[in-house]
């Protein structure tokens, strides 16, 4: 197997400084968010490598710079080898770009209301000027939806038929790597597990890579073959699912299986995780989690921890071991 | 479309655009409403009436051949002392008969109404969806000349406009030149309301997952502006285009009432109006009524129809 994707000190600082005129006024210096700093990983090919971490955790930044939607700001994502921001051959980018495809979280915004689903699904292809008779017929029935849906809009369909019709959008260009963001979030719990369940049915048959980003740690177990744990723009552990769930390092990931509600735990008090993910604007010394930290102590202030190699993971933690 | 399986049980998809239309909530609203129906049957109409003005009109009121001094000032639907014809709306000074001059009239007013808002709406998308998209520079450039303009009246806009194009155009072809310039001044004094209603859609528009999926698959901006973000915000343009179409319409009036629009040699129905008004106060009421009824009704059915039509399209009033 080889690294699909290579993440390397990926950073994306965000502006979100007021207007001039507002800062003038005002004597304010300009704000920057870093939304991700310096986070390292790859993808092997065929695998599903999922990214999870609270909102705000700069997941879906990660996942919107890597297909090249955002441009970062230092470091570089490099996929089949070729860096998408700086490569200058016009031909290589298109033919990388057409192994990417994207599944968003919200499947009521992310189709257009005034296309039919037939040109929906088959933009990808269409707009490289080739042949798509049948495509779209083809694509619903292969993601369980009806041929003949091809001529409706989308707000003909329900929130699970959408994101299936996202998902045939998707598959419309033959990618290799589908980007996953909160694929189903916005998704009822019956609806969610018919759509993880397509999603791996087509990795397994088409032979797929999936980023996929999510908050929902079940998802995660269930369809992951590694993961990594981000916190403030940071990644804190990196693991294979068995022995992040069976043997978590971080602190931050103990907490977040902790607060994962349970379905053995009925009437048994759960205590909420302690504090907020801080304002990224101002971020914490040191540590960025050591205010909600139950181990933390005076070098977690003073010093960022480094990723480094413990059992099976990876992980940015002083006192991991 | 050939390629869509025949589907085991038939349902609304399958039917043409008009079977669609018929059936729509849109054509509901429109055939429970009398205003609508009404305002609408009225323009539809005018809109003939002048379009077949030449086929309708009992006599051409720009042939000079045709017109018979004699039948000047006949009042309407009275035959003349001298020469026994008698004309359903009167004739003017120059014997020609008022109903067929609103006729021609309304067609140049319907013309330049309708060109100066498609002039405007064009220009409106254009520049609403370029600020919108981009943002930066561009964006505050257009957007502050769109303020400025609009602390302006629109018509005061229009006659600067109108007469500095009448300067560049030499003298012999200022005549036939005096529409298209009437088109663009309406239209430039006019693409404000466009630009900006097409600007705030492009912004809530052009942050949805469905643009990032176009631009993930290496589309061009243009087509991203054109082909998705467009399409989306030609409900409230439609709405906006029926309204400016009935102040174009009088804009044009006014322009030309105030004797610098439509030349007389082309009279618009502004023209008629002010060429009536010398008449008024000796008596010969027919020169300006009927011309001045007209552009009411016109006016009056458009603006109707596009208030029926902002309330209908309107999500938040359903």
């Amino acid at each position: 197997m080889s690294a699909y994707v290579t993440v390397r000190g990926l950073t994306r600082i965000f502006d979100v400084s007021k207007p001039w005129l507002n800062r003038l006024l005002e004597g304010r210096a300009k704000a920057f968010l870093t939304a991700i700093s310096d986070v390292d990983f790859q993808v092997e090919e065929r695998t599903t490598y999922a990214l999870v971490g609270e909102s705000g955790s700069g997941k879906s930044t990660i996942g919107r710079t890597l297909v090249g939607l955002l441009r970062p700001s230092a470091g570089e994502v490099e996929i089949e080898g070729v860096n998408l921001a700086t490569e200058v051959d016009a031909d290589k980018v298109a033919s990388v770009r057409s192994n990417i495809q994207m599944i968003f979280q919200d499947p009521y915004a992310s189709l257009n209301p005034r296309w039919r689903v037939r040109d929906i699904i088959t933009e990808p292809v269409a707009s490289k000027g080739e042949d798509t008779v049948g495509l779209a017929e083809r694509l619903l029935e292969q993601v369980g939806l009806h041929p003949s849906d091809a001529g409706k809009f989308p707000h003909e369909f329900s929130g699970g038929q959408r994101q299936r019709i996202c998902i045939a959008r998707a598959l419309a260009s033959e990618p290799r790597l589908i980007v996953c963001d909160e694929p189903t979030s916005a998704l009822d719990v019956s609806v969610q597990a018919q759509v993880l369940n397509l999603m791996s049915d087509l990795k397994d048959e088409l032979g797929l890579t999936y980023l996929l980003i999510t908050h929902d740690l079940t998802v995660v177990r269930h369809m992951a073959d590694r993961i990594g744990v981000l916190y403030l723009g940071r990644l804190v552990e990196e693991a294979d699912p068995h022995s992040l769930f069976s043997a978590p390092k971080h602190p931050y990931t103990q907490m977040l299986l902790d607060a994962a509600p349970r379905m053995d735990g009925f009437g048994r008090e759960v205590p909420p995780p302690k504090g907020e993910i801080p304002d990224p604007i101002d971020p914490p010394s040191g540590c960025a989690f050591h205010p909600r930290c139950p181990i933390a102590s005076d070098i977690c202030r003073r010093e960022r921890p480094a990723m480094r190699r413990v059992d099976n993971a990876l992980v940015a933690c002083h006192f991991a071991e | 479309m050939a390629d869509t399986p025949t589907p085991l049980t038939s349902n609304v998809h399958d039917k043409g655009r008009w079977e669609r239309f018929r059936e729509s909530d849109f054509f509901f609203a429109f055939k429970r409403s009398p205003v609508a129906l009404v305002s609408f049957t009225v323009v539809c109409i005018l809109v003939f009436s002048s379009v077949f003005a030449p086929w309708i009109a009992p006599t051409n009121p720009f042939d000079p051949a045709s017109l018979n001094l004699m039948n000047g000032f006949t009042p309407p639907m009275e035959p003349n002392a001298f020469t026994g014809s008698a004309f359903l709306m009167g004739t003017d000074d120059q014997g020609r008969d008022v109903f067929s001059t609103i006729l021609y009239g309304m067609r140049i007013s319907l013309f330049v109404g309708a060109s100066a808002v498609l002039f405007a709406m064009v220009l409106g998308i254009v520049l609403g969806l370029v600020s919108g998209y981009f943002g930066g520079w561009t964006e505050t450039i257009i957007m502050r000349v769109a303020d400025v303009q609009l602390t302006f009246p629109s018509i005061l806009v229009a006659m600067l406009i109108f007469g500095i194009a009448k300067g560049f155009t030499p003298v012999e072809y200022r005549d036939q030149m005096a529409i298209w310039v009437l088109i663009l001044a309406i239209g430039l004094s006019d693409w404000v309301q466009f630009a900006r209603v097409v600007r705030g859609t492009t912004l809530v528009e052009k942050k949805k997952d469905y643009v990032a999926a176009a631009l993930l698959i290496g589309r061009r901006p243009w087509a991203i502006m054109i082909k998705h973000i467009l399409p989306n915000a030609l409900s409230p343009v439609l709405v906006i285009a029926t309204i400016s179409l009935a102040l174009a319409i009088i804009a044009e009036a006014t322009l030309s009432f105030l004797g610098v629009g439509a030349p007389p040699t082309q009279p618009s129905l502004g023209t008629l109006i002010r060429i009536g008004q010398g008449f008024l106060f000796s008596g010969e009421w027919w020169i300006l009524f009927f011309p001045a009824c007209t552009l009411l009704a016109l006016a009056l059915s458009v603006n109707l129809l596009g208030d029926w039509l902002r309330d209908a399209l309107n999500p938040r009033l359903r």
